[in-house]
């Protein structure tokens, strides 16, 4: 097919679960795309020689190299492609902001629309797991180095898919009790089925990768006893594992949840199986959802499946500021979020058994811009309202975890007790010790902590070499 | 980590001890912390204070009450059997010091997480007066292990079976506090009226009181806030921060709906692990 013909190709649209439908149920939502499908979305990438997507991707896949591949109809070759830079793809091609990153960098968005890039990855990563020809690299010689990493989330896998492959002896530990950290207790099924997570810790596994779950760093070992059992070095990738509340009346009524606990009981306890699964969950009729971020659409989009007659995301900004995936915004409005905007809570009202019934909020309007550089909002004056609710759920972000922190002497955190790490290389203050992901960011994204996991990975392995 | 049940005795009615497999936690572990543990694939994570531990055999003892399906199951386990995950010690260690007398109260099975503590109090050289108490004599546990670390020990039962008749509250008013005998520290555990009743009183003699919660946990490293509790106007963790506050701070109330949440579905579970348990039984 020549140039012409390429570029007349309209990106191809993912096939997805009916609204009505999914609303109701807990499985994923696109259904993805199709051999043939992929094949022509490969076909509009028009093979850059400078392309600019790459510089889009954290981890620096070979963007035009995996989907040339596909064209090729090597779906399997095109999958273990993207395997060299990214342990991750299937998780990746689902949980990315695909929009903000390869893809905004995609040069067919700038005269319509960009490269599926996403749903590609995506497609591909399926494609090889379902075949079941998932190959395991060959693993060099034997350093004799041991690595502990503490976190088993997308930091920690990255960390010790890099370093297993190099030759290094890897040992994970997982405070929880199933390996994939927020990829398994945050993100729901529908959005990341838990199966791809396990075949992708799996597959790890498989390497060589050792993981210790149920065994809480900071608890049950210090780093400095892991340096003492023979350790050479210690990533850590603990994310950010600290609810924040608001701190307004009423918070702690039942019904009121936090976002990860909200979300830790139906993803990680698969609380939407109870009773066949033990862990119960609120199931509320009248769901307020506070926040904006992708946290509170999760949040959102489980209270409805769970069966709510309403749920209300509740957020003090406007829609443009809304910290969520554009997509993640559209699948929750599809689906029947209705979504009250520049609109802040102020208490939750409770009945004499001590459960929440109302959240009281104010209106909102949109100010001077603030440190974040966007509009502050400003409360308006007399504009209280009730709004009646049974369950509440707080996804106004995540603080840091003090477990490690507290119990390693000579490790420098910031102002927020975030872990403070070399940007390029993942060293702490203390030597040998080495930390990436939301634990030295705050809140971001899997693939922003996968990049800096990668280059963690590579400044450990130049460490214990040295050594 | 999996542990195995290497031990189970039935100390009263509903109430077990079993001694699991747990070397690193053993070793670990000081008085006042707990294990989550989690029976099988589709179990919950439940909290349950560590009541003894042998650092040399490489044992942990948990007790506890059959009170829903999650101990209705691990009371149905038996020696040999594997419990999937256990996870410890969490929660902070109890701040043990020589400060004189201390009353280490126990109510009902509260009587196993305050021994640990009594026995660290009594090793710190602290004067130990043990106050433990039951609805009726079956139902008392640790009467000669709470003996054998106290320097004085008083008894009670609701129905009066057995010792002092009436609640451990009154008998610490009773025999101690209205007589003028001084407590420099009470350290009170079990149901959360009785831990009440006892700070109430302690805050008319203003003695300083410890008390131990348990509250609602899920992962119980700090991460879901299930187990917040108002203390001084504060919300506090209870997994991470706690167990232990000083109960004269603590919103009681607060704390009794909140372990209320999901009664309803308690008993949904319990009737559904019945009826699973009949259907076995009759194929």
């Amino acid at each position: 097919m020549d140039m012409k013909d390429r570029l007349k190709i309209p990106r191809q649209p993912m096939p997805e679960q009916e609204a009505r439908v999914r609303a109701r149920n807990f499985d994923e939502v696109p259904l993805g795309y199709t051999p043939e499908t992929s094949k022509i979305e490969a076909l509009r990438c028009i093979q850059c020689k400078k392309p600019t997507c790459v510089e889009g991707c954290p981890v620096e896949i070979d963007i035009p190299g995996f989907i040339q591949l596909i064209v090729e109809g090597k779906f399997i070759e095109s999958a273990r492609k993207i395997k060299e830079t990214n342990a991750l793809p299937a998780v990746c091609g689902r949980v990315c902001p695909q929009e903000v990153q390869c893809e905004a960098k995609c040069v067919r968005g700038k005269k319509g629309e960009p490269v599926a890039i996403g749903r590609l990855e995506r497609f591909v990563a399926d494609y090889e797991r379902a075949t079941g020809e998932v190959a395991i690299p060959e693993i060099p010689k034997k350093t004799g180095k041991r690595i502990a990493i503490v976190g088993s989330g997308p930091a920690g896998l990255t960390v010790a898919g890099d370093l297993i492959k190099l030759g290094h002896e890897v040992t994970i530990f997982e405070a929880l009790h199933a390996p994939g950290g927020v990829l398994v207790y945050g993100i729901p099924e529908f959005r990341l089925p838990k199966a791809i997570v396990a075949a992708e810790v799996d597959y790890l596994k498989k390497m060589g990768v050792k993981i210790e779950t149920s065994h809480v760093v900071g608890k049950l070992s210090t780093v400095d006893e892991l340096f003492a059992e023979g350790y050479d070095a210690v990533f850590l990738g603990t994310g950010a594992g600290l609810p924040i509340f608001m701190n307004i009346p009423g918070e702690n009524l039942n019904g009121v949840y936090s976002a990860n606990e909200y979300l830790t009981r139906s993803n990680l306890m698969k609380a939407y199986k109870f009773p066949e699964y033990d862990t119960p969950i609120v199931r509320g009729r009248n769901v307020a959802v506070i926040g904006g971020g992708n946290v509170a659409m999760d949040s959102a989009r489980t209270a409805m499946r769970l069966g709510a007659d309403k749920v209300y995301l509740i957020y003090r900004r406007s829609r443009v500021e809304m910290p969520a995936r554009i997509e993640e915004i559209h699948h929750a409005e599809e689906e029947g979020i209705e979504f009250h905007l520049l609109t802040n809570p102020v208490r939750y009202i409770g009945n004499d058994k001590g459960w929440v019934i109302g959240v009281e909020c104010l209106k909102m309007e949109l100010g001077e811009p603030d440190e974040s550089g966007r509009r502050r909002p400003v409360p308006v004056k007399g504009s209280e309202f009730v709004i009646d609710i049974d369950t509440a759920v707080v996804a106004i972000g995540a603080g840091s975890n003090p477990l490690v922190q507290s119990t390693t002497p000579g490790l420098n955190t910031n102002k927020r007790n975030y872990i403070i790490a070399d940007e390029e290389t993942g060293q702490t203050s203390r030597e040998g010790v080495f930390a990436g992901g939301d634990i030295v960011t705050g809140s971001a994204t899997v693939i922003l902590a996968m990049g800096a996991g990668r280059k963690a990975a590579r400044a450990i392995h130049k460490y214990v070499m040295s050594k | 980590m999996t542990a195995k049940i290497l031990e189970k005795q039935r100390l009263s009615e509903g109430v077990y001890l079993m001694v699991l497999s747990g070397a690193k936690i053993a070793r670990k572990r000081k008085a006042g912390q707990f294990v989550v543990i989690r029976i099988h694939e589709q179990g919950e994570r439940i909290p349950l204070t560590i009541a003894d531990a042998d650092p040399a055999k490489g044992t942990v003892t948990i007790i506890f009450q059959v009170c829903g399906k999650s101990t209705s199951h691990l009371s149905d386990l038996n020696v040999g059997d594997e419990i999937l995950d256990l996870v410890g010690p969490l929660g902070k260690p109890t701040h043990v010091e020589k400060i004189g007398t201390v009353a280490c109260i126990g109510g009902g099975i509260g009587v196993a997480p305050v021994y640990p503590i009594t026995q660290a109090m009594k090793q710190a050289g602290n004067r130990i007066i043990s106050i433990i108490g039951a609805r009726n004599k079956e139902l008392l546990i640790m009467e000669d292990e709470m003996k054998a670390v106290s320097d004085e020990i008083v008894v009670t039962t609701d129905d009066g079976s057995y010792g002092f008749h009436g609640f451990v509250s009154q008998a610490l008013e009773n025999n101690y506090l209205m007589k003028g005998i001084k407590i420099d520290l009470v350290v009170a555990i079990g149901p959360v009226p009785m831990m009440r009743a006892v700070c109430d009183i302690t805050r008319k003699y203003n003695v300083p009181t410890v008390v131990s919660l348990n509250s609602i946990m899920v992962d119980a490293t700090g991460m879901c806030g299930a187990c917040r509790v108002s203390v001084g106007g504060k919300t506090r963790f209870a997994c991470v921060e706690g167990p232990e506050f000083d109960g004269h701070q603590v919103d009681f109330k607060e704390l009794i709906d909140r372990q209320r949440i999901y009664l309803a579905d308690e008993k949904e579970c319990m009737d559904h692990y019945c009826s699973c348990k009949l259907g076995k039984g009759s194929t």
